[in-house]
């Protein structure tokens, strides 16, 4: 077994000196990257290893009745056939997600009802393919389009967000005011898909038991409290590896029913690594996925644009197995100053798989719909776009009436105008043709929390050699975690970056909290700069070898004095074929207003990235369920498509320069989501400037621009 | 039913007993530990399996193992040489064409494949003129590296390391 899982950073650094926060350092683990050596939670050297693969649900809703294992277990190679009347039992049984093989409920279809554990991965495949089981099928709701579906109201406790919020008078300024926008928008189900998929290698040592898993996880501890909590075993006896990860976009910010079920398996079979990978396929009904959102957006404003109201009512898809509420609607309560605004969520429970985290959970399909509308209401106004947003920029926000840790929306829009050359725009409609082609410009703006979560801890050790090593349980899933925590642990030491050898992605190591919400730089680089701090003090400046140090991220009680938020502004230029709808993307400009850069290199790429995902998510993506069944019929990567490289033209991002003294002692926030959030909505715009057309229903499909 | 065949990984010769039923995908990570090839969708869609096979780059997934005893394959850890890295490799690094990496060392055979494949003058889809050399700009490269998806969206980073060394 192989546990060393730090050896391929901490030695290859570049040697900046002090000053190492701000450098475009090349990422630490990229050399192990680039020749595909860094070991991913598959990829970790196991003597023995035993192969998983399960069977899934294949009606909607029902029970299982009965699983014949028999011709599985015929099959030789197979160890095991796990079902709900054999498989071991679980201490807690109260959430759904976790609940695996403990009873016959079938809540969606793609759930676990059993699984084969053998010797090869084409044994269990095999033998999986011949578990006959018998459902009793009960009527399925999926379709949440549907008239008369019940709704509900979700409760604050998991997202710690109000369903619903209300402040002046929306009914009287709705009635008085002289401009009026009064629109529903869209979005399909929407799936993470990372490249890497969802893995797990489990590993169970008898006496005393302990359970060691090898995930691809945005979160060890995260995973290793759940499973710990699923299974009843002593969180200390529980081990969570996962040193580098090969995407999550939020999929991977929690367990899953995969941890589970693999740990059920290993189990089973004690001393026996069991790998498990998830299929693509398996991936659009276990990992969870955005759920479909319908969002009506009114909007009053006077006749020079200056809104009097804003409402956003909310209505979105849910599981019946877990409640998941994306919190769309968030965003309108701080983006403008209308004085009367009120916001609502509901809630459709549906016999379908459970929704969970996808990159800007809520800002991503809410800001897609806020500021289509805000394009709208700029056409009713007559007022550019830009202008429009200028005007109703609020002086604190609106919400809580606390001030601004810095809110540089208008410089984001102003400088991404001038290099986009937004002055030469002409605002006609369906005015512009090149060829075969209608060429149009959009803008959109974008907002995301500044986060902090409480609760990780950094450890600092003096060595031996002269280096530091720095510890924590963080995650790098391609966020460039491993340089970024290197260059703070090395300015806060004052020492160069060749000296730092960082530890992240284990729970041997201090507890970190999970990487989302763009918070991991935030809450982590906090406890890393705190615990340098420590050491300083404890230890001075020639420290004896050996000499640590630990330290938290610390309180910041102006969390509570200031909105903390970043900002920024999308530009899209948007090319619709006159003959076929086709919608090509040549070119994206973002400027972000985030705080402080760490690395200029890595939070280039994120943002990129983030608008990269935007235009996937306004052309492409959409996962089609299958009233009758239940099932994604799309589920893959070539029916559900996400960008490819000739999808994607010119990107380019930009941030102003600048350092919020309020969110933490870096004066950095994450960058991870703002990327995505609005970039759909000024591709929407752009391609309603160039053809006329205005859809408010994504993805652009070319059916949308042919009648 | 198991078959014994030969394959050279990066100029390492291997003997390995495979079910027939394997994949050289599965043959090199799950037979032979070799896991810089990686497994992003199993069914030819998405590129993070592609290995060089006789320099040419192919699915891994796709091919079946049995059926390519005795090939010479070179993945993505066996582009350099010794401790240089091969120089698509560097410009990915030079221009971070990757976040995550999972897609990368498919990204980088394929990328290697396909600069091969123009010199050879194979035309794509957006090749013009179909009698003239093939010129790599950033619409061929787009097309020719569109078997190989990357969610993390590091496309723009992917063309400027592939023109850089193409030039």
């Amino acid at each position: 077994m192989n546990g060393e899982v730090t050896g391929t950073v901490g030695t290859v650094g570049s040697g900046t000196r002090t000053g190492a926060i701000g450098a475009p350092m090349e990422r630490l683990e990229g050399r192990a990257k680039v020749t595909g050596t860094a070991p991913y939670a598959y990829e970790h050297s196991f003597e023995g290893a035993l192969y998983l693969h399960p069977v899934l649900s294949t009606v909607a809703r029902g029970r299982v009745r009965s699983v014949d294992p028999a011709r599985a277990e015929a099959v030789e190679g197979v160890r095991v056939v796990l079902t709900p009347w054999n498989a071991p039992r679980l201490a807690r049984t109260d959430d759904r997600e976790f609940t695996i093989l403990q009873d016959d409920e079938v809540f969606f279809r793609g759930q676990f009802v059993a699984a084969v554990v053998a010797d090869g991965p084409e044994i269990a495949r095999q033998a999986a393919d011949l578990v006959v089981v018998d459902y009793e099928a009960h009527d399925h709701e999926v379709d949440p389009s549907s008239p008369d579906r019940e709704t509900y109201r979700p409760s604050a406790d998991d997202t710690g967000v109000e369903p619903d919020t209300e402040q002046g008078d929306v009914e009287g300024e709705l009635a008085a005011a002289m401009v009026r926008v009064d629109q529903t928008y869209r979005t399909p189900r929407e799936y993470n898909n990372p490249m890497e998929p969802h893995t797990t290698v489990a590993l169970w040592e008898g006496d005393p038991d302990r359970l060691t898993l090898y995930d691809s996880t945005q979160g060890v501890h995260v995973v290793r409290g759940t499973i710990a909590e699923v299974l009843g075993l002593d969180p200390e006896l529980v081990r969570v590896v996962s040193p580098h990860v090969g995407g999550g976009f939020g999929s991977k910010g929690s367990a899953h029913a995969h941890n589970v079920l693999a740990a059920l398996a290993a189990r089973a079979l004690p001393g026996r690594p069991v790998k498990f990978a998830l299929t693509r396929r398996h991936m659009f009904s276990l990992v969870g996925y955005r759920p479909d959102t319908r969002q009506r957006i009114r909007m009053g404003a006077a006749e020079d644009g200056r809104l009097g109201v804003l409402v956003h009512d909310v209505m979105e898809a849910t599981s019946r197995a877990k409640e998941y509420a994306e919190m769309s609607g968030a965003c309108t309560r701080m983006m403008y100053a209308a004085p009367a605004r009120r916001t609502t969520h509901r809630l459709t429970p549906l016999d379908v798989p459970i929704p969970f985290w996808m990159r800007a959970p809520g800002e991503a399909p809410g800001m897609f719909a806020l500021e289509t509308a805000m394009d709208e209401l700029s056409y009713a106004c007559g007022v550019d776009p830009i202008e429009l947003r200028v005007r109703n920029e609020p002086e604190r926000d609106p919400e809580t009436g606390l001030p601004w840790s810095g809110r540089n929306l208008v410089e984001c829009l102003r400088r991404g105008a001038e290099r986009f050359g937004w002055r030469d725009r002409d605002p006609e409609l369906r005015a512009h043709r090149d060829g075969d082609w209608w060429v149009g410009t959009g803008v959109a703006s974008a907002t995301y929390p500044r986060l902090t979560m409480p609760g990780s801890v950094a450890e600092i050790a003096h060595e031996q050699d002269g280096s530091y090593t720095v510890s924590i349980g963080a995650a790098d899933l391609g966020t460039g975690t491993w340089t970024a925590l290197t260059q703070i642990a090395a300015d806060a030491l004052g020492c160069d970056t060749a000296s730092v050898r960082l530890r992240i992605g284990d729970t041997d190591l201090p507890s970190a909290s999970v990487a989302g919400g763009s918070s991991g730089t935030s809450s982590w680089g906090s406890a890393v700069v705190a615990a340098a701090r420590a050491f300083r003090e404890e230890h001075g400046n020639e420290p004896a070898v050996g000499a640590r140090s630990r330290a938290g991220t610390p309180e910041n009680p102006d969390q509570e004095r200031y909105a903390l938020h970043s900002f920024g502004a999308h530009f899209a230029e948007v090319r619709v074929n006159a003959d076929t709808g086709e919608v090509r993307v040549p070119r994206m400009l973002g400027v972000f207003s985030v705080g402080r850069i760490i690395n200029p290199r890595t939070a280039r790429s994120q943002f990129v990235g983030g608008m990269v995902m935007g235009l996937s998510m306004a052309l492409h993506e959409e996962g089609v369920v299958d009233p009758r069944f239940g099932h994604v019929v799309n589920g893959d990567l070539a029916e559900y498509h996400v960008a490819a490289n000739a999808d994607v033209g010119l990107v380019e991002a930009e941030w102003l320069e600048e350092s919020d003294p309020h969110v933490n002692a870096l004066g950095a926030a994450g960058v991870g989501e703002i990327g995505i959030v609005g970039s759909a909505a000024a591709v929407v715009n752009a391609a309603f400037h160039a053809t006329g057309r205005r859809v408010r229903e994504l993805p652009l499909t070319p059916d949308r621009f042919l009648s | 039913m198991d078959t014994t065949i030969t394959l050279t990984v990066d100029g390492e010769r291997h003997e390995l007993t495979v079910d027939t039923r394997t994949t050289l995908l599965d043959a090199l990570r799950d037979g032979l530990g070799v896991y810089s090839p990686k497994k992003g969708c199993d069914h030819g869609q998405c590129g993070a399996c592609t290995v060089l096979l006789a320099g040419r780059r192919v699915l891994a997934c796709l091919a079946l193992a049995v059926a390519h005893d005795g090939a010479e394959v070179t993945t993505a850890s066996g582009l350099g040489k010794g401790d240089d890295l091969h120089p698509v490799a560097r410009a990915f690094l030079d221009h971070d064409g990757f976040q995550c990496g999972y897609c990368t060392p498919g990204q980088i055979c394929s990328a290697v494949g396909m600069l091969a494949e123009a010199d050879q003058e194979w035309p794509s889809h957006v090749t013009e003129d179909l009698d003239a050399p093939v010129e790599i700009d950033d619409a061929e490269i787009r097309e020719r590296m569109s078997g190989n998806i990357c969610r993390c969206g590091a496309y723009p980073g992917i063309v400027d390391a592939i023109r850089e060394v193409s030039r």
